[in-house]
């Protein structure tokens, strides 16, 4: 059974990115300019060791944009949860962890086109799904398609 | 003299064979060797997230159907779970055990999908993708059995399955499950000692076992590197932690390593599903839960091993009827992660071949 480590759990293994003590059963809320330092961290720690990246997803909740990361690490078979918001709905934006995972290179192109929060530091930071030239990001909530 | 040669780029599809679907590459070559790939993704974007956000938990097991069109009852099967766990609903025993059957019933038919067509793009006109569709078609039999449909399923619900199988589903069953693996070896023999099939896979599309795990390749794909992940084992949904099964995993990485990984595979889902016909007890197949099902606020990530890789769904509830945010973490989507590089050098003709062994369908990379 793979074990989903608490947020109680994983804030403790981020001690040195200074007080993160915002978390619940499940997930942790990281600060967004330390996004990158925490997945560096939870990547490459002996004792976390999350290689895999399961995905990324956005949610837009109005007031800001939450971004969450599902990790996986396969030597010690845990799972976690790393949250963080990002403030701005003109240019909502947030440092890539491609040089971190490959994985996140689709993801974060898909996140950019459909829900308009671009990463800082992908190589390649276009559209994906839609075509270039297309109005909005409709996985916003205030998109308004034509119906 | 060597002759010098110009790069040229030509353009692959939005409309070829070798795709379940439209997808569009955009390759460079210089004469025979590929140097460069741009994959077009987007020709069949439905938005099926953002219409998720207009239905209800109930209505959007229709839309999971239309994902990876040939393997509906594994969609079915990671939506519904999801809903289940953001809305506590608990399924009963023998609805698990119908539900393990069809959904390993659902991976022999993908797989089945998977080797034929691969074989098509090698130049094998017809034959082998006949013989796999034609024991597809007995799957098929059996889910129109169980449900009526024969692609878009939407067998499963939230607390359960729609209905009981009847019995002729269960003789069906067992008929079929006695005449597949005489199949799986007619297959075999056909294919793992082929000369052709040697030569045109063996070494080709290696993708480094390192690399897949960066790249968050899951399924097949990734076990054929030799990385031993499987959710059914990692991470036992419904019942698989009762019953015995292998993980069979490759060791190149290569194009034949997913080849035989998959039919592997489908020797073990074999397994599976008789030892659940054997299992399985009489009992309800569905929790009564509200027609409109509304989940407590929360969000929650789940997801189960589909045919094609790890298949999951994040949910986010608002206490509505309809989900705030439905977000599908597809295997196919993921898997063409590496699709660049593993490109990058091989032969025009090898291309189709490696794309082919992927085994992605479009609906769900474009969504």
């Amino acid at each position: 059974m793979t074990n989903i480590l608490s947020g109680k759990e994983i804030s403790a293994k981020l001690i040195q990115f200074g007080d993160i003590n915002e978390y619940d059963d499940v997930s942790v809320w990281v600060p967004k300019n330390e996004i990158f330092r925490v997945c560096d961290f939870l990547k490459n720690d002996t004792d976390s060791k999350f290689v895999f990246l399961r995905s990324i997803s956005a949610v837009d909740y109005i007031e800001y944009f939450e971004i969450i990361y599902h990790l996986v690490s396969f030597e010690f078979n845990n799972s976690c949860v790393v949250k963080t918001k990002c403030y701005g709905r003109a240019d909502a934006f947030l440092q890539s962890v491609t040089s971190l995972w490959t994985g996140a290179d689709l993801q974060e192109r898909e996140i950019w086109d459909l829900m308009g929060v671009r990463f800082e530091g992908h190589p390649n930071m276009k559209r994906i799904l839609l075509w270039e030239g297309f109005e909005g990001h409709p996985l916003r909530k205030d998109f308004i398609g034509s119906n | 003299m060597p002759i010098e040669t110009k790069p040229i780029t030509i353009n692959l599809g939005p409309q070829h064979p070798s795709t379940h679907g439209v997808f569009r590459l955009r390759v460079t070559l210089d004469g025979e060797q590929v140097i460069e790939v741009e994959p077009v993704f987007g020709y069949m974007h439905r938005g099926s997230e953002k219409l998720a956000e207009q239905r209800s938990y109930t209505q959007i097991v229709t839309l999971t159907d239309r994902l990876d069109w040939v393997a509906s009852m594994s969609n079915n099967l990671a939506y519904v779970r999801t809903v289940e766990k953001l809305a506590s609903i608990e399924v009963p025993i023998r609805a698990q055990y119908i539900r393990v059957i069809s959904a390993e019933l659902q991976r022999i038919a993908s797989h089945l999908v998977a080797t034929g067509f691969f074989l098509q793009e090698l130049g094998v006109f017809g034959t082998t993708l006949m013989y796999c569709f034609r024991e597809r078609e007995r799957i098929l039999d059996l889910f129109e059995m169980l449900c009526g449909a024969r692609m878009t399923l939407s067998y499963m619900r939230p607390g359960g399955v729609t209905q009981d199988a009847p019995d002729m589903f269960w003789q069906a069953l067992d008929k079929f499950t006695n005449d597949m693996p005489g199949y799986a070896d007619e297959l075999e023999s056909m294919i793992n000692d082929n000369e052709v099939v040697l030569a045109r896979t063996k070494g080709i599309g290696i993708i480094e076992r390192d690399y897949a795990v960066d790249a968050s390749v899951t399924g097949p794909m990734l076990r054929a590197t030799g990385v031993q992940w499987d959710l059914r084992k990692a991470d036992p949904y419904e019942v698989y932690s009762d019953l015995d099964f292998d993980v069979p995993i490759g060791s190149a990485g290569d194009t034949y390593d997913r080849y035989l990984v998959r039919i592997k595979e489908v020797r073990e889902s074999l397994k599976i599903i008789k030892e659940c016909v054997k299992r399985i007890e009489p009992g309800s197949v569905r929790t009564e839960t509200n027609y409109f099902v509304r989940p407590p606020i929360g969000d929650v990530y789940s997801s189960i091993e589909g045919p094609k890789g790890e298949l999951g769904f994040y949910l986010v509830s608002n206490g509505d009827i309809a989900p705030y945010r439905c977000k599908i973490r597809s295997p196919s989507y993921l898997n063409l992660t590496v699709l660049k590089e593993v490109l990058k050098g091989c032969k025009l003709a090898d291309l189709i071949v490696i794309f082919g062994s992927f085994d992605v369908v479009m609906g769900e990379v474009d969504r």
